[in-house]
């Protein structure tokens, strides 16, 4: 199966809802790396530009989703969620308008751009947001299901999307997928630990799954597509028949995947559980998989976090 | 306009005003200098400008109100309950918990409210949106918003203007209220603004400068617009106003941005108001 960026798959959804009048789509100045250019294409006259403006446009998308349309919202996420970060929580969450942001290039796998632009942050920030539902899809199929989510449901969305392609776990962009909000989809099945992944980090939990099956150890996968509303049901689930889990996201390791999880698990089942992300710090240029074993994010670094917490189950 | 018309238009003011003291003075706490400033603007809006209707608040051709300067709903919300988006009577809950009529504007729970506004900059950007969609969909609707002068220390209006021009947005209207003082003190030695009708002209704006205070001007500019529709520019009202303006002690006094009078500053503004209004319903 090919590879696809998260991003590309958003942007050929676009085009598959773009046949409803009422999706109009706003960029800033990044509709060819957003990919909502490929809207763009096929409907010009609802594709706004508004310039290197984020504020203004996310305010903009709330004011057109008042008359009835549903407004995507596009730019790299580190403007789109934190830039534009009051815009998103006073005129588009506070009065629940149907405005989607779909911020792209986010985590640390921007790669070389450096720090400034690799966002770290927004799963905490989205997901802390009343009225506002956080998605993190894994591949292209799932991050299909995920946009179209958004279009059908109503109110605010965040989804987070990625700059590089990736593995396929739900075969290729346009397979079905059975994607429920707030539902996660269990990639494998396993007894020892549960990898509780979202995002481009499902690849490296899946790489983890086989490391740790070579020396014996049963992991269950789980890819958590939606951060907000988490799964509180297979987070428990997992708890008891696994006895310990292990978060992974390209994402701090304060406030997002970790956190939600956390707070569940502490609220229902506790168990043991340990945090494989950016550990509180800012990243750095390098190319992705340079910083992917830069800050511990690897699928060795996940088989060695899951040894560490499958020992504290025993401890 | 007639006398009669104007006269009519000055009574709405005045009770409006009344309203805006009794829910500030009710409350507590509010901003009754900004409210009284903008008063006269919103009367003569909810009176014979804007395309509303009481009964469909909701109505997707009527025309949209911004209040891009949020903190200024007393003077809103009086002018919806006179017109009957709600009884004005719950202007004696204005702030208090259980109220429909928040601290500032919410979409979602009052009448009449087209865009939730408090956090300065993004009114005028929401209104830049529903503009837009007018235009797309091919609809006669205007949309009209307020902005405050401190608020147009915000980047993010900028931004707007911006976007405004651009999208050839004729059929929105923005008022300044340029009554030159924020909760510091003067707009000019807070931040000065320079020169605003250079400056949104420079932005792509058509702009005219008019008395904020006066229904005759008010109607002026606002004939301007009607006349600048197929400009593909959006029209910039400055209007110049008095903070506080209806009551004696508020007027151009920064203090009263954001605090309630109390009990004998609030019997002095009734005593003022209530002869006011009898005055011209006599």
């Amino acid at each position: 199966m090919s590879k696809m960026a998260t991003r590309e798959a958003y942007g050929r959804t676009l085009q598959e809802i773009g046949s409803d009048e009422r999706v109009v789509v706003f960029d800033a100045d990044l509709a060819g790396s957003t990919n909502t250019g490929k809207f763009k294409a096929v409907f010009p006259e609802r594709h706004f530009d508004m310039g290197i403006a984020e504020a203004n446009m996310v305010a903009a998308a709330a004011g057109m989703a008042t008359c009835g349309k549903i407004a995507f919202v596009s730019s790299f996420a580190m403007f789109a969620s934190e830039r534009a970060c009051e815009q998103i929580r006073n005129s588009v969450c506070y009065p629940n308008l149907n405005v989607k942001v779909c911020a792209t290039h986010a985590g640390i796998t921007v790669g070389e751009d450096g720090a400034s632009h690799q966002c770290l942050e927004d799963l905490a920030i989205m997901r802390a947001l009343p009225n506002m539902t956080v998605l993190c899809p894994a591949d292209a199929a799932s991050a299909r299901y995920a946009v179209k989510a958004a279009y059908e449901n109503d109110g605010p969305f965040y989804v987070r999307l990625a700059r590089l392609a990736t593995d396929s776990f739900y075969g290729d962009f346009g397979s079905e997928v059975d994607f429920k909000i707030g539902k996660a989809l269990q990639i494998k099945d396993g007894t020892d630990v549960t990898i509780i992944a979202c995002g481009y980090m499902v690849e490296q939990a899946y790489e983890a799954v086989s490391i740790l099956e070579a020396e014996g150890i049963s992991a269950r996968l789980l890819d958590m597509h939606t951060i907000k509303p988490i799964d509180v049901e297979a987070i428990v689930k997992a708890s008891r028949e696994t006895g310990c889990i292990v978060t992974c996201e390209e994402h701090s390791i304060v406030g997002g995947l970790g956190g939600a999880v956390a707070e569940a698990l502490v609220e229902n089942a506790p168990c043991p559980m340990l945090r494989v992300g950016v550990n509180d710090v800012f990243g750095r240029s390098g190319t992705p998989a340079e910083l992917m074993a830069a800050y511990h994010l690897t699928g060795f670094d996940i088989a060695e976090k899951c040894k560490q917490v499958i020992a504290l189950k025993k401890a | 306009m007639t006398a009669d018309e104007r006269k009519e238009l000055e009574l709405f003011s005045a009770r409006m005003r009344r309203w805006i003291i009794e829910g500030v003075y009710n409350a507590k706490c509010g901003h009754p200098g900004g409210s009284l400033s903008c008063t006269d603007l919103i009367c003569y809006l909810y009176n014979r400008e804007l395309n509303v209707d009481p009964a469909d608040p909701d109505n997707p051709e009527r025309d949209r109100f911004v209040l891009s300067k949020g903190h200024c709903a007393p003077a809103l919300y009086s002018a919806l309950g006179l017109r009957g988006f709600f009884d004005v009577e719950e202007m004696k809950n204005l702030r208090k918990i259980g109220s429909f009529l928040q601290g500032h504007p919410c979409k979602a729970i009052t009448p009449g409210i087209d865009m939730s506004t408090g956090s300065l900059g993004q009114g005028i950007s929401t209104s830049v949106g529903m503009a837009m969609a007018g235009k797309l969909d091919n609809k006669d609707y205007r949309v009209f918003s307020i902005l405050g002068d401190g608020e147009m220390q915000e980047g993010e209006v900028w931004e707007a203007l911006m976007s405004a021009a651009h999208y050839k947005l004729d059929n929105l209207c923005a008022f300044l209220d340029n009554n030159g003082l924020q909760i510091d003190g003067k707009v000019d030695d807070v931040m000065s603004l320079g020169d605003i009708k250079a400056k949104t002209e420079a932005f792509g704006w058509n702009t005219v400068v008019i008395d904020g205070h006066n229904f005759d001007e008010i109607e002026g500019a606002l004939k301007a617009f009607h006349e600048n529709k197929g400009s593909g520019k959006p029209f910039f009202v400055i209007a110049k106003t008095h903070k506080g303006r209806g009551v004696s002690y508020m007027t151009d006094d920064p203090s009263w941005h954001g605090c309630a009078p109390k009990e004998d500053k609030y019997l002095i503004a009734v005593e003022e108001l209530d002869a006011k209004i009898k005055e011209l319903e006599g």
